[in-house]
């Protein structure tokens, strides 16, 4: 029978991913207000989540790679391509409208994300390979589609470029479309096969056709998801920096993978959620956004990003550790 | 009874193989195909562009790849084990930061020397450490090192530039060995290559590697102290690392943090283009020494002929997987002929 | 008598250089407990791989309700109606309870499609009351112990509705309650008109829960029968087939001084209390059921895992072993038990496969390889196990050799290491009689020039033919050492099961 019990209920909260998470960011936001009062205002907040948007949305893709026990890291590619595209499709064409823009986005993101999901499945080379080679293919192509030239902000309609920010009841555009986002996959990875077939094929891929499941249909649905996303988080992109240029968003995948990992997303597969992956984008852009408040220089980013990465991995592998442990220990003392 | 007899039938199957037989077996091995690819593509060139087939300009050209082919040796050795690092850009990054900084102090050119490969050296057993001990993937660790490496010199430099150097200092990456027009950076390459290639192939070290490529636990049952070999690699890259920044910052002489930026990725290709299996196990420095040599090649001669740099990139993403996929689906057709030459031996 | 539900005709299995089953038959009846018995290696695995779909025969037929099927995957059989328990259960560590019964037939809201967890939940609850397991439908599977694991496992078998459930070893992993547990199970299973393939080595589980028999031995059908018509006698006879005395080789210890003293090993999880002691030139019988910790017992004395307490004299000196290496270096080898994982680079040459171990007395100043010193030696070994190794035969790669072959290229790649002490992690599985025979001439070879030999096997008539002295290990722990000669197959296999001890162990 369920134990209902506070004690019980709070051990199984810190037992949580999500809760650790939640506790640390509180734990680092007290001192950083204290010390910094308007950290905590609604505009610097506001700042932040519209910061973090795209990378959430980018790394909730990265996520269904690396649940399926894979590594996608052609997406700062993808979104280099799709950006471009839908920039250079604004820069002809002003009067296309920004939601259509976003759909291109998405199409382009699919098409793109189909052909690395098929080489994977099918062709059965190692994700790591396979996104290795794509990461190349598709930002030539992005030179290729702009012949090496970039669209500026006042060669981009008002409208696109006025999309993100736009309000609706007090929330930008761009902050609705992540919120959207996170929904609809917090669905589908907890109320459709589908999304559980990624969690079983990445924990233990024998056991998953045994009672079933496709695997290729799964490695290829993983990179879809991951290619959409990055598609749509192109068009976004191009439109909140009012420019595309043939570098940007290179080595968005590494803070894609990072977002994960923080969100204690494991790396060998099977394992981690949608709002843990969230939490871990937060988490990075609160890190990032109160390094001044800390004077640290900004140039100190990279550091710390990868310094909590490093921590959070060792912490999440010493307690898998223990329990293992624990486990043992109570099988033959 | 058949597992009696298995052993001298197969010995006989490759005995009995006829000449046409034997070709195919050989043409089919992925380095002989690059080979043919190397030899084509310079043939092509040669026949395109007259600056090509041009013996000052093609040591000339080896200057801007003997820095990534020389990474992609250590390297070898860490994807041979099943592990990868894509750390080796932000060392390197770490090791110019060091060397710009103790120049503009004035440092000597041995002090330089020893300080590059000494950092190199500690980040890379700092990976190795956290890797085998922690008993973590190679690629989540490498990764978050990664940004910690790269973010000591972004940092520390800031948006500043390091570019106070010793005279002679450019001599490790803009001369050439006196009197010829080959490269110092290019002779370097090779006896690197050479040393690699002897460990991997001539000696226990390398012998080694490959058990514990194809099978990790078989090798800890025979005596193999894989953690120990592994922690070796990861040094060892670094102490390339090292070298490497020495050779960078002395072609450019300008440190700043974004130096080597995007490396990790080439070099990474490099290896696994030259046949070296991403799961460990298989590949040799020829290979990769094709590999490094066709990549450099390519990119050198369609510079000539004024395509850009991007489909350049496209073709190294493109081969990188058909490097991949080709040998997959050549040892499916070997299998399969192997398969139809036993039964037509049994009847 | 009641009907058929499946039979199985003149069904043969044949892998590379192997007849794994050889013309077999077997009937199965709904509401029947029926038990397949045979030794290691006398296909019943192969058999259960084929009526799930993992395997397809070679030949014969297999009819379900009077009408011939075959199956191309493990989904068809299912579909079929044919369920598996698996030996090693096969899980999703990271996933609840509830969803790994569930995965791959997830519930859905008919209306809404959404995945319907509260009654997955609810379902899983009333799965679990039903085998009356306390556990939480929502703990993570990792967070389970081996034996719940294993009852989760029977738990989702039965939640698929199965007509014929197949159980592989199912109380191996199990505690003398939890087995009550799963007896009183099958037999509900059996009152449901289910028909149940029961598979064990234990002859008591086969006496208290079993209808009918069917027996099998090196992949051949040897007969059938009720199983109250029947003894433990007449069962064993037609197992073994033969009298256990003239297959193995004459051997007549010269026991020699002391060699090993292992006292109160222990490794945590694995095994406790471990002592014995070892002489040169005796054979030392290794016996305990599948998952009783030997291998791990001889993993921590070649240095592989590390023990958490415990000591061991080594030719009079204290040895804590630092690795494989130290241990080889003091003269230790060991055959380990997955020959295609543990005991061989696949991929690598017979030749460097022998000289692995040895390479650096190979080698010109340890580190240079040298090709002729290395054939020299491959070859002294390789004749000495009979490996008709010369000129290029040894370049092949040991993945292409059949399974006697490969055992004798672990033992041809130990012996060179001239061991002192060597261990032999269950060395005749899964190879055919003549290379059997000639591992077991080897054995005593070995013991006869002074080695002192440790042998692990499951299979009785070899420990009991082979060794000398044979420790039995009962789930981690020592249940005896018994002389050879006065043991008796009843007598070891009484410790192994170790109904005495079996109340203490589950505190």
């Amino acid at each position: 029978m369920p134990d209902l019990t506070f004690s019980s209920f709070v051990k199984k909260a810190l037992a949580r991913r999500e809760a650790t998470l939640i506790l640390l960011l509180v734990v680092l936001l007290v001192p950083i207000s204290i010390r910094s009062p308007q950290f905590l205002s609604a505009k610097n907040i506001s700042t932040i989540l519209n910061d973090m948007a795209i990378l959430a949305i980018v790394a909730i893709g990265e996520f269904y790679v690396i649940l399926s026990n894979g590594i996608d890291l052609s997406v700062g590619s993808i979104i280099a391509f799709t950006g471009m595209a839908t920039g250079m499709i604004n820069q002809a064409d002003h009067g296309f409208p920004p939601i259509l823009l976003l759909c291109v986005g998405m199409g382009i993101g699919l098409l793109m994300g189909l052909f690395n999901g098929v080489l994977v499945a099918y062709g059965k080379i190692p994700p790591i390979i396979t996104t290795l080679g794509t990461v190349n293919i598709y930002r030539g192509m992005t030179f290729l589609l702009s012949g090496g030239t970039w669209v500026t902000a006042d060669e981009m309609g008002t409208a696109y470029v006025g999309f993100p920010r736009h309000t609706f009841l007090g929330i930008s555009n761009l902050l609705w479309i992540a919120f959207l986002v996170i929904a609809v996959f917090y669905y589908f990875s907890r109320f459709s096969r589908t999304g559980r077939e990624v969690y079983a094929i990445g924990g233990n891929p024998t056991a998953a056709k045994f009672v079933g499941v496709n695997e290729s249909r799964i490695r290829v649905v993983v990179f879809l998801i991951s290619g959409m996303l990055c598609g749509l988080a192109g068009a976004l992109w191009t439109a909140r920096y009012a420019s595309a240029v043939n570098e940007m968003a290179t080595g968005f995948e590494m803070q894609a993978v990072a977002a994960c990992v923080l969100g204690g997303v494991n790396f060998s597969g099977g394992s981690g959620g949608i709002i843990g992956v969230v939490l871990g984008t937060l988490f990075l852009g609160v890190v990032t956004n109160a390094l001044p408040v800390v004077y640290l220089s900004v140039f100190w980013q990279t550091f710390v990003q990868g310094l909590i990465i490093l921590i959070a991995l060792t912490l999440n592998t010493v307690s898998d550790q223990r329990k293992m442990k624990k486990l043992l220990a109570q099988r033959r003392g | 009874m058949a597992e009696k007899t298995d052993l001298v039938a197969k010995g006989r199957l490759i005995d009995e193989m006829s000449i046409k037989n034997r070709l195919i077996e050989f043409f089919t091995q992925w380095e002989v195909l690059l080979s043919i690819i190397f030899v084509l593509v310079f043939v092509f060139f040669t026949f395109r562009t007259p600056y090509f087939l041009d013996w000052f300009n093609l040591m000339n050209a080896t200057f801007q790849f003997s820095e990534k082919a020389i990474m992609a040796l250590p390297m070898i050795f860490i994807i041979m084990c099943g592990d990868i690092d894509i750390s080796i850009a932000s060392i390197i990054a770490l090791c110019a930061y060091a060397v710009g900084n103790a120049a503009q102090g004035g440092a000597s050119i041995p002090s330089l020397i020893f300080i590059a490969l000494l950092v190199g050296t500690l980040a890379g057993l700092f990976n190795g450490i956290m890797i085998t001990s922690l008993e973590m993937p190679a690629i989540a660790v490498t990764l978050a090192t990664q940004s910690i490496f790269r973010g000591i010199s972004v940092g520390l430099l800031g948006d500043q530039a390091r570019t106070k150097f010793p005279t002679n200092f450019g001599f490790f990456g803009q001369e050439f060995i006196p009197g010829t027009v080959i490269p110092f950076e290019f002779v370097l390459y090779l006896l690197v290559m050479l040393l690699f290639a002897f460990i991997l192939h001539k000696t226990t070290y390398g012998r080694r590697l490959y058990a514990i490529g194809n099978s990790a636990e078989a090798a800890r049952f025979s005596g193999i102290k894989v953690k120990k070999m592994r922690v070796i690699n990861f040094t060892l890259t670094g102490f390339f690392c090292g070298l490497t920044s020495i050779l960078l910052a002395s072609r450019i002489l300008s440190v700043r943090s974004n130096i080597a930026t995007g490396w990790d990725l080439e070099i990474i290709t490099l290896v696994v283009l030259g046949g070296v299996a991403i799961t460990g196990g298989k590949g040799s420095v020829y290979g990769v020494f094709i590999g490094s040599m066709l990549v450099g090649y390519m990119k050198f001669g369609m510079g000539l002929l004024k395509f850009s740099g991007t489909l350049m990139t496209i073709v190294i993403g493109s081969l990188l997987i058909i490097a991949v996929l080709l040998p997959r689906l050549l040892d499916l057709y070997k299998a399969n002929r192997k398969l139809r030459l036993q039964q037509e031996r049994r009847e | 008598m009641q009907e058929a539900l499946l039979e199985v005709h003149n069904l043969t299995k044949v892998f590379p250089g192997i007849r794994a089953l050889d013309d077999v038959h077997l009937t199965l009846r709904s509401g029947e407990v029926h038990a397949l018995i045979g030794e290691n290696g006398a296909g019943k695995s192969t058999l259960v791989k084929i009526l799930t779909g993992v395997y397809i025969p070679t030949n014969g037929t297999l009819t379900l309700n009077g009408k011939e099927i075959s199956f191309k995957n493990a989904i068809d059989a299912q579909q079929a109606g044919i369920v598996a328990i698996h030996q090693e259960a096969s899980m999703f560590p990271e996933l609840s309870v509830t969803e790994n019964i569930f995965m791959g037939h997830h519930l859905r809201n008919p209306k809404t499609k959404k995945l319907d967890w509260k009654t997955m939940t609810e379902k899983t609850r009333e799965l679990l009351a039903r085998m009356q397991l306390d556990i939480n439908p929502d703990t993570l599977v990792k967070n389970l112990s081996v034996a719940k694991r294993h009852m989760v496992e029977i738990s989702k078998a039965l939640s698929l509705d199965a007509d014929l459930v197949i159980m592989d070893e199912p109380t191996s992993a199990l505690t003398g309650r939890e087995v009550e547990d799963l007896f009183r199970i099958v037999r509900s299973l059996k009152e449901e008109g289910k028909a149940i393939l029961f598979i064990s080595h234990k002859f008591e589980e086969i006496f208290e829960i079993c209808d009918y028999y069917t027996v099998f031995r090196d992949g051949q059908y040897i007969g059938e029968g009720k199983v109250a018509d029947s003894d433990e006698d007449a069962i064993i006879k037609m197992m073994i087939g033969r009298s256990i005395g003239h297959l193995y080789p004459e051997h007549t210890p010269k026991i020699g001084k002391e060699i090993l003293t292992v006292e109160h090993l222990s490794q945590l999880g694995a095994f406790k209390d471990i002592s014995f002691k070892l002489h040169e030139g005796e054979i030392l019988g290794l016996f305990g059921l599948v998952g009783a910790g030997r291998s791990e017992v001889v993993r921590t004395i070649f240095g592989i895992d590390k023990s958490s307490e415990g000591t061991m004299i080594l030719d009079g000196k204290a040895f804590k072993p630092k690795g494989a290496m130290d241990s080889m270096r003091r003269g230790i080898a060991l055959v380990p038990e997955d020959r295609q994982k543990q005991g061989l680079v696949l991929k690598m040459s017979l030749t460097r496969n022998i000289s692995l171990p040895v390479l650096t007395n190979l080698c010109w100043k340890g580190i240079v390889t040298r090709k002729k010193v290395e054939k020299e030696y491959v070859h002294e070994h390789g004749n000495q196990m009979e490996i008709k190794a010369a000129g290029y035969h040894v370049d092949v790669d040991a993945e292409t050799l059949s399974g006697g072959n490969q055992q004798k290229v672990v033992l041809a790649k130990w012996i060179g290491t001239k061991p002192k002490i060597l261990i032999l992690d269950e060395p005749t599985k899964g190879i055919d009689v003549a290379t059997k025979a000639a591992v077991h001439q080897f054995i005593a070879d070995m013991a006869d020039k002074g080695v002192a030999v440790i042998l692990i096997s499951s299979e009785l008539p070899e420990v009991l033919g082979m060794s000398d002295r044979i420790l039995v290990m009962h789930e981690g722990y020592q249940t005896a050492i018994l002389e050879a000669k006065d043991a008796t197959a009843e007598s070891v296999m009484r410790y192994a099961i170790a109904s005495v001890q079996r109340e203490a162990t589950n505190a």
